[in-house]
């Protein structure tokens, strides 16, 4: 079974329709726990994005090769290779984002988006199309943790890139840890909001 | 007759409780422990004492048990003005898990020195980390750990309660098998790259192996809580237990405590959130928030609630 997508609309298909963060709810630990400034989710995002690329590309590449009655432990054990990687690169050439991020670079290893993707798709499509469709949850999970940064760290600290943009600090509120609850949860809202009045739209 | 028999009991009791004290008052030394900021030492003296030699930070030795060749820094030394209390400042704050041992000269007539042990009580130790770990810093409320599974499964008490028992006993069972992993596979053979492929194997093994086991002893508590243990593989809060213990290079004791600690914390969050859940399915809440938004909002309000133990402090 190939999927008939061009790589431009798989790409897409990650960003926006099946967005791993706002649309599938999935991997919500980071969203709430690090998402304090546009840099961090920047960095784990390209963390995730590694991970996914090359889980989806080495599983789609031994597709054939794989039981199907052992194919979670043989997922989990590739994601955890990978992270290995990433976890030792970003250790020793970025120190200081790696203390930032904390634990959360380790625990790539049980984001349940990966290993759905690994799942759903990568066993079943061509490395070409799975490398693609890696690309696009990557980039999913990136943008999806990048808005929420952008929205905490400019309500909360006034700046963004840890450049000063607003001049003040609106609401202390949103960099607070805690705060990453409230922010989901009021995105969400706001999603569902913009979706509820266009639907409202065409029908009239 | 029964009354002084009494009497001499209690009177027995006393002095053989109040031995210690009048021990230690023999060497000068009424009390010790260490302070309230991290480079600090508390002592209390029995008597007066000669403010210059009790304030000559020349006078003392300070070092970890295991290791009396490194004298640590001692800054300076103030005498409260109750002229028996005395505060040591390090330069550098103190591992307060281990004992210390510090050596005071010049302090009797005699000249000898006084030498004695600063340790916590290691059961109170033990104790708040178990609390540490469900309150102050629950997994779900102040790390952020384990939260697709929290806000899957909290929608009703029975699942969340079912849930956080499996939780709690796969945590218990797979940090105690990654602590003798970790201790005497991986850092013996200095394999400490291999944490993560090797603690998320072992954790899908002890899924298995609970599972397995389960269904042949209890097979009425395989019935209630099988169908959650598949949930349970490879879910960050329990993968996070043996990476932490790990990092803290814990021992059996402290380890078992932490996923203790952690499980029942995650038992408590999931409780909390299912019975909030419960009642919310009859508010009536805004079409926009319907569903996973307002839970959401509700776990941030509890995150808050729970920053209020971030000032509790135990032993």
């Amino acid at each position: 079974m190939a999927t008939d997508k061009t790589n431009l609309q798989l790409v897409v298909n990650g960003i926006l329709n099946e967005n791993p963060i706002f649309r599938l709810v999935l991997s919500m630990c980071p969203a709430v726990g690090i998402s304090t400034t546009v840099m961090n989710g920047f960095m784990l995002g390209i963390a995730v994005l590694f991970v996914q690329v090359c889980s989806s590309c080495t599983i789609s590449l031994f597709k054939n090769v794989i039981h199907p009655r052992i194919r979670i432990p043989t997922y989990t054990l590739t994601i955890a290779t990978w992270v290995t990687v990433i976890d030792m690169v970003l250790a020793a050439y970025l120190p200081e984002a790696y203390a930032k991020m904390g634990i959360f670079i380790k625990l790539i290893v049980a984001f349940a988006i990966i290993t759905m993707r690994l799942e759903m798709f990568a066993c079943k499509e061509s490395v070409n199309a799975s490398f693609w469709d890696g690309i696009g949850m990557g980039l999913g999970f990136m943008f999806g943790m990048m808005a929420l940064g952008f929205v905490r760290e400019l309500l909360g600290m006034g700046t963004i890139l840890g450049y000063d943009v607003l001049g003040f600090k609106p609401l202390l509120f949103f960099v607070l840890p805690f705060a990453g609850f409230f922010c989901v949860g009021l995105m969400m809202a706001f999603f569902n909001y913009i979706e509820i009045v266009y639907k409202r739209a065409k029908r009239a | 007759m029964k009354t002084s028999t009494m009497k001499r009991i209690v009177l027995l009791l006393a002095v053989v409780l109040a031995l210690p004290v009048l021990a230690q008052a023999q060497e000068l030394i009424a009390g010790k422990s260490f302070g309230k900021a991290k480079n600090e030492i508390v002592v209390t003296f029995a008597g007066d004492v000669d403010r210059a030699t009790v304030e000559n930070p020349a006078n003392y030795r300070v070092y970890e048990e295991q290791d009396p060749d490194i004298k640590l820094d001692l800054v300076r030394v103030a005498l409260a003005p109750d002229q028996k209390t005395a505060t040591l400042t390090f330069k550098e704050p103190l591992n307060t898990r281990v004992p210390h041992v510090v050596s005071i000269s010049h302090l009797s007539e005699s000249g000898a020195a006084a030498t004695f042990k600063v340790m916590k009580p290691y059961l109170g130790y033990l104790f708040s980390i178990l609390v540490s770990a469900l309150l102050i810093n629950n997994f779900v409320f102040t790390k952020y750990l384990g939260l697709c599974v929290f806000f899957g499964t909290s929608k009703r008490k029975d699942t969340a309660k079912g849930m956080g028992f499996t939780f709690t006993m796969v945590m218990v069972v797979s940090a105690i098998m990654s602590w003798f992993f970790y201790q005497f596979i991986l850092k013996p053979y200095g394999l400490n790259f291999l944490q993560i492929v090797v603690f998320i194997g072992l954790v899908s093994l002890t899924v298995q192996a609970v599972d397995t086991v389960l269904r042949k002893v209890n097979p009425a508590l395989f019935n209630a809580f099988g169908v959650y243990l598949v949930l349970v593989i490879a879910n960050c809060v329990i993968i996070a237990v043996p990476l932490i213990l790990a990092d803290n290079e814990y021992n059996f004791l402290e380890s078992f405590m932490l996923a203790l600690g952690a499980g029942g914390g995650f038992l408590l969050a999931l409780y909390l959130m299912s019975s909030v859940r419960e009642r919310m399915e009859l508010a009536n809440i805004p079409a926009t928030f319907k569903g996973v938004p307002i839970a959401f909002i509700v776990a941030g309000q509890f995150a808050l609630a729970f920053l209020g133990f971030s000032g509790l402090t135990l032993f």
